[in-house]
């Protein structure tokens, strides 16, 4: 593989491989990976970029996702930069690690690829787990396109290295993942430039010898705790000047949502992932046709970013929250995470809640267009939550 | 038994540790340290040591340690090797201490891909033979015939000890080692050979525990030493899986002198102690075949 032949060059790739780019560019020191459909591709072009000597990284082949994120944890207390893949199971499986990677302030990467979780197996999308893993601490953004998920990438190494938290970026089985797109691919001196190398004050050195992670009695525990939380909330800061930095050099920004046509919209959708996109074409047609609708996208999952959304959608009437996953017993979580937002604000909208295409089932402009038609008509929501296009 | 190193060589170890009186897991990492020196990191899943150490913000080795979750010892030392492999940093030791249940059941699976990997770190078990610091339940590394808080008199343990000095020899890593802390000279010999090895290197080190074995903590290192001399625990070493090298000739003495010192025994009949004694013999035999080649 020639450098050449890849930097700076707009290249045709999956979201995976925008994954395995983006790990590149950022020059990863250390990975660990156990293989698991449907993210296998990004770790697969990793090896390759390792065994080609372009990725001056240790690839470590571990024999499960538990290990492959305590191998990341030992790599990361020892100083390296470091990152892995997985989705469902296997995120699933590490859990237990993913606290010990902030609790231990680690700024490991992971990508997951959203896949719909067993029994029934399923390799298709849908966001249970890692909405399973919001209360570990880890960072969350979900990704809308191959571009957005490599420079999210990118981005990750960043805000993780600067606050001392681990970042998950996520992507949706097969709909990003394996579909092939026109991404940018960037020069390795501009994002040298943007990623400085990982310098930890703290980590395992035999000149300074500490421990880390020892018994913390109920006078320590929880102050260590509410670091974490300040980690959190500095994170919030951190990613919005990150996403700017990102475009002073790279000429891209995401935000850490985005409000697309709802400067006068009287009902806005709220999505996350890929159905965004469809989502989009969805509002231009509903707007032609003369109808104040708009979209609020939720790349940043955790820490929150309250103040942007209760900005945006306190100023509607009513809000259609679109989940693609679902709390058993209650609703769709992030109308859950909208709902408390909003709670105490003197102007809230409605706020109906549509859980839809759990296991990868298509989610197509014309469900979009029955959402808004829905809470369009109804003066409020009946349901706590509507299932869409359940087949009984 | 010679103590030459044990008693001439700096110490690692700081009094004031958290052990319980004749520990023998905090004399084996004491040990262990002697042979290894400064530029050692040491990694502790939730074992003994979790708590020996001390708690936040005190520590009482002198060279750097990683608490880690109780299943994961063995691959976060071979995170911590891979990160210092990137950095260029040589001549620094990776040491995975955990106990028989971090190692022969809850951690057995990471610590196989470490050792198929042949990854170069030490990884040592200091086998108090059943989860004493949750408070003395049984672990597979259990013998028969033991009372544990899990395995009540009246239904003591029936089934053997795993064989973990086996297992890890079957992935033919260059180095595999049974150690006692009644040795100390032998242990520490061991862990400068591990240092040496090219690649994984396993120390199984007999460690007892007289609060879970219920027995006077003076007899610490009598305990060690009667235990390889019964030939229970015999000392010796496994190179790449193959070749096996019998360290020490154990006096034959019988193994009820072993087993009546130690109150988690005291319910054994003589019945079921002939059945210790007939399996201690068997195993034995199978060792020194082995050592014959």
């Amino acid at each position: 593989m020639k450098e050449s032949l890849i930097f700076g060059k707009k290249k045709v790739v999956t979201g995976n491989h925008a994954v395995s780019y983006g790990v590149l560019l950022s020059r990863a020191e250390v990975i660990a990976a156990y293989p698991i459909t449907p993210q296998t591709q990004i770790v697969e072009l990793l090896s390759e970029f390792c065994a080609s000597g372009l990725l001056k990284a240790k690839f470590i082949k571990v024999e499960s996702e538990h290990s492959a994120m305590a191998a990341c944890v030992g790599a990361a207390a020892a100083g390296c930069r470091t990152f892995t893949a997985t989705s469902a199971h296997g995120l699933a499986l590490m859990h237990e690690m993913l606290h010990w990677a902030v609790g231990g302030r680690l700024p490991i990467v992971l990508a997951n690829v959203n896949r719909s979780m067993g029994p029934g197996w399923s390799v298709w999308t849908d966001q249970n787990d890692s909405l399973s893993q919001r209360d570990v601490g880890f960072v969350q953004f979900y990704c809308e396109s191959n571009q957005e998920v490599l420079d999210t990438t990118i981005q990750a190494f960043k805000i993780a290295e600067t606050c001392l938290i681990p970042v998950m970026l996520v992507l949706d089985a097969f709909v990003l993942s394996h579909t092939s797109e026109p991404v940018d691919i960037p020069y390795q001196e501009d994002v040298d430039q943007f990623l400085p190398p990982y310098k930890p004050k703290y980590f395992l050195d035999v000149n300074d010898p500490r421990a880390f992670g020892g018994l913390t009695s109920p006078d320590h525990y929880y102050e260590i705790r509410y670091k974490i939380e300040e980690a959190h909330r500095k994170a919030l800061k951190v990613a919005e000047e990150v996403d700017n930095e990102f475009y002073q050099i790279f000429g891209r920004k995401y935000g850490l949502v985005e409000a697309y046509q709802c400067e006068d919209a009287r009902l806005v959708l709220v999505t996350s992932g890929t159905i965004t996109g469809t989502a989009r074409q969805v509002i231009d047609e509903e707007r032609s046709k003369g109808k104040r609708v708009g979209l609020l996208k939720i790349r940043l999952f955790r820490p929150s970013p309250i103040h942007l959304i209760k900005e945006i959608l306190t100023k509607v009437e009513k809000v259609a929250v679109i989940d693609r996953n679902i709390s058993f017993g209650h609703s769709g979580i992030f109308s859950q995470e909208i709902k408390s937002i909003l709670y105490n604000e003197i102007r809230r909208p409605m706020i109906f809640d549509f859980v839809i295409g759990l296991g990868g089932r298509d989610v197509v402009p014309d469900d979009i267009r029955e959402i808004i038609d829905f809470t369009y008509k109804a003066d409020y929501p009946q349901e706590m939550v509507y299932f869409r296009g359940v087949r009984l | 038994m010679k103590w030459q190193y044990a008693n001439n060589t700096e110490e690692y170890m700081n009094p004031g540790h958290l052990a319980c009186p004749g520990c023998g897991g905090a004399y084996a990492m004491r040990l262990a340290l002697k042979a290894l020196g400064k530029n050692t990191i040491v990694v502790i899943p939730a074992c003994c040591w979790s708590i020996i150490d001390g708690p936040f913000p005190l520590h009482c080795i002198k060279v750097p340690l990683y608490h880690t979750a109780f299943e994961t010892a063995a691959v976060v030392a071979s995170g911590i090797r891979a990160a210092l492999e990137v950095k260029g940093k040589r001549d620094i030791e990776v040491l995975a201490f955990a106990g028989d249940g971090g190692t022969l059941d809850i951690g057995i699976q990471a610590l196989s891909a470490v050792c198929e990997r042949n990854d170069k770190i030490i990884y040592a078990c200091y086998d108090n033979e059943a989860y004493m610091n949750t408070g003395i339940q049984r672990s597979s590394a259990t013998p028969y015939g033991a009372w544990t808080t899990t395995t009540p008199r009246e239904d003591f343990k029936k089934e053997r000890k795993k064989n973990i000095t086996e297992i890890i020899a079957a992935h033919r890593i260059p180095y595999v080692a049974t150690a006692s802390i009644g040795f100390p000279d032998d242990l520490i010999v061991k862990f400068k050979k591990a240092k040496e090895a090219k690649g994984t290197a396993f120390i199984h080190i007999f460690a007892p525990c007289p609060t879970g074995w219920r027995m006077a903590p003076e007899l610490m290192i009598t305990i060690a030493q009667l235990a390889v001399d019964c030939k229970i625990f015999p000392l010796y070493e496994v190179f790449d899986g193959v070749k096996y090298v019998i360290n020490y000739q154990p006096k034959n003495i019988p193994v009820q002198e072993y087993l009546k010192l130690q109150g988690r025994f005291s319910h054994l009949t003589e019945e079921e102690i002939e059945i210790i004694q007939k399996e201690v013999d068997f195993n034995w035999e199978l060792l020194v075949k082995k050592a014959k080649g």
